[in-house]
């Protein structure tokens, strides 16, 4: 089996596209509260995505729309479920963060961590009722430091369960940066609890889907779960509106309220002189990191994966334009459906 | 006097007591950056993020509260307290019944609560009836700045575990980061009394447990918490016009209730109205009517609160979250008007 190189720009692409038409409702007001994005880890949600069919199952978090689009469900019900609309994938009463797809047996949760029993509850229900299907979990490397997933891998490791837990791995917890608050190696941790670990380039969708192809099989032939670690960047921060990428974008709008606050707090009291002010140099290594993620087009997956392209210029620019109207085919039913609710 | 934004209160307290007393720490999730000034002013061993590990880092704090440090842990919001809630329901809360008086956890647990900006059920729940139900357990939900600070100063004086929840339409960093991420083209129902007034000049300890009367009225009582009381003062006026006079009294406190307040002004008024943004069922508001109820005293019950999950929707969100129509509404009957 060899990756279609093709199909899977496609699914990317889409993705992509559908998260920037996302992104400028989400600005437009359209869309209340957080908004989790995938941009930058298109290519190990597709090259997972890849080998999952009908009666394999996915526990998915907060990030959960680049799943459920190359998941192939429709894009004007997912745009209507984060408007909140009635008709939306679910009546509205969801949002982003909890997409719920039966069809396709999968499920979302914004508490993080929750995709690791719910795969193995998903894994255990496949032993009994669909042999040879498999449960894919798809978190963060901030959630490794989670007892319910730690917890999740040595269960499934121990159940033999069919898993593919799947890190993605873009360095930061939230608004901390991930090597303040982990210790050890994340590989080593997996294997620990008993699971096969493989580490993957996650910009890198062909070595995504052969780690995820070899991961399924080990899967779907009883021989029990793998930790698929698989790094990435996270060029639109934890949310739309990262509070640390809105300094560093408009930082003169941004600063204005906090500095004379922070430099009074600084230097005012408190601790030592040394400890203040090595507070002060990891709030400017903070900014400097939120800056650092922006502009990476060397690891932007969509990028990378259109170079590879062996399909002629012209049939490239068809499958883009393709896309382009389904996104944009399904943004204005969205909104015609706002506009007939109001 | 002077004034204060909520979440300016809230910090100022806390700058003020770790400067006095070096044992109070801060940890919790993404504290460097949710809690910048902090975090200039006392460094990496006062101010400390953690993992994304709630069971570890707030079972953690009542150790390190028994062992003589007095932290105030951030949980970022209450739902998340059900990944961790042996540390608080199992441990914070037994350890002086268990020690037999013998040892205490003074620990406060800082977290976000309710809704009203659109971010769906797993985000935006009360929980503090739920939480106040244990034994040892005590959960402050302040209204208003002066509260703020002057609850904080008791939350963390305080030798037990405290649960301060701060309301997200209340502390505007909340919905800077949860809700408006930047944006201003969205509306939101926020009570301007909530997020900015006037604060004494030196901060005093407001006792937990003890209810605020905010208005006198023959009629009623409406009793509430949180962002509702807003709901209630406004819904208050409103009854007003039509000839209902309304006593509104604000808990402050979940856990310590201050039964006396309630039982003296429903004696008066012989109708209670709880108006509370937790569930309704098994609930604060179910709690208020057996209090009256043992109290022996004759009152007509109702209640306003939320019965199904927060939908996302901010519409329907609305409609589910206690509002002035549905007090309005809830009063009228009450009354039989």
């Amino acid at each position: 089996m060899q990756p279609n190189a093709e199909a899977l720009y496609r699914q990317m692409y889409k993705s992509r596209r559908f998260e920037e038409a996302v992104t400028a409702l989400w600005n437009d007001g359209h869309i209340s509260a957080e908004m989790h994005l995938n941009e930058g880890e298109e290519a190990i949600v597709a090259g997972v995505l890849d080998h999952v069919t009908d009666g394999d199952a996915l526990a998915l978090e907060h990030r959960g729309t680049a799943p459920m689009v190359m998941r192939g469900v429709d894009l004007a019900v997912l745009i209507k479920e984060f408007m909140g609309l009635e008709d939306g994938l679910c009546r509205g009463m969801g949002g982003h963060m909890h997409l719920f797809s039966p069809d396709h047996l999968a499920a979302s949760s914004g508490i993080v961590g929750a995709s690791g029993p719910a795969a193995c509850g998903f894994a255990f229900a496949a032993q009994h009722l669909r042999p040879s299907k498999a449960a894919v979990a798809f978190f963060g490397e901030g959630a490794m430091n989670q007892g319910m997933l730690m917890e999740s891998i040595n269960l499934a490791a121990a159940w033999s369960l069919p898993v593919i837990f799947v890190c993605k791995d873009n360095g930061m917890a939230i608004t901390t940066p991930s090597n303040k608050v982990t210790a050890g190696d994340l590989l080593t941790r997996a294997e620990g609890l008993g699971a096969h670990a493989v580490s993957v380039d996650g910009t890198d969708v062909d070595e995504v889907w052969r780690a995820a192809r070899d991961a399924f099989l080990r899967a779907r032939e009883g021989n029990g779960p793998t930790f698929l670690h698989a790094t990435c960047v996270r060029p639109e921060g934890h949310f739309l509106g990262d509070p640390l990428l809105r300094i560093v974008r408009r930082p003169v709008r941004e600063l204005k309220s906090k500095v004379a606050p922070l430099m009074k707090a600084a230097t005012t009291g408190g601790s030592s002189l040394s400890e203040r002010a090595a507070s002060l140099g990891s709030i400017m290594g903070m900014l400097g990191r939120a800056q650092k993620t922006q502009n990476q087009a060397a690891s932007d997956p969509v990028e990378r994966q259109r170079q590879r392209l062996s399909i002629s210029d012209a049939d490239r620019d068809e499958l883009e334009r393709e896309v382009d109207g389904e996104v944009q085919a399904a943004v204005s039913s969205a909104l015609r459906g706002q506009e007939a609710r109001a | 006097m002077k004034t204060m934004t909520f979440a300016g209160a809230i910090e100022d307290v806390l700058m003020k007591a770790m400067s006095e007393d070096p044992r109070i720490v801060v940890f919790g999730e993404d504290v460097h950056a949710l809690r910048m000034n902090l975090y200039a002013k006392f460094g990496d061993m006062r101010v400390r993020p953690t993992p994304i590990s709630e069971s570890a880092f707030l079972g953690a704090a009542v150790t390190a509260a028994m062992a003589g440090l007095r932290p105030v842990v951030e949980l970022m919001m209450v739902d998340f307290v059900a990944v961790a809630a042996d540390a608080l329901v199992n441990h914070a809360a037994k350890i002086e019944s268990f020690s037999g008086g013998r040892w205490n956890a003074p620990m406060v647990v800082r977290m976000g609560c309710g809704g009203g900006y659109g971010d769906g059920g797993q985000h935006e729940q009360s929980l503090w009836g739920w939480l106040a139900q244990v034994p040892g357990m005590k959960v402050v939900v302040p209204s208003n700045p002066a509260d703020a600070g002057g609850l904080m100063l008791s939350a963390i004086e305080d030798e037990g575990p405290v649960l301060y929840m701060e309301h997200k339409l209340l502390a505007d960093y909340w919905i800077d980061y949860l809700a408006d991420g930047g944006r201003t083209n969205l509306d939101y129902d926020i009570p301007e009394a909530g997020i900015r007034g006037e604060v004494p000049k030196s901060w005093e300890p407001i006792p937990l447990g003890k209810a605020k009367v905010l208005r006198d009225g023959e009629h009623l009582t409406i009793v509430s918490v949180g962002v509702s009381v807003h709901r209630c003062l406004q819904a208050a006026e409103q009854l007003a016009e039509g000839g209902l006079r309304a006593t509104v009294i604000d808990l402050r406190s979940v856990a310590p209730l201050d039964t006396g307040a309630i039982c003296r002004s429903v004696e008066q008024t012989g109708r209670l109205l709880v108006v509370d943004e937790d569930y309704k069922h098994f609930s604060l508001s179910g709690e208020l009517a057996a209090v009256v109820m043992e109290a022996g005293i004759a009152a007509k019950f109702a209640r306003v609160a939320v019965e199904d999950t927060i939908p996302f929707d901010r519409r329907r969100e609305a409609q589910v979250l206690p509002n002035v129509p549905r007090i309005l509404e809830a009063a009228s009957k009450l009354v039989g008007r």
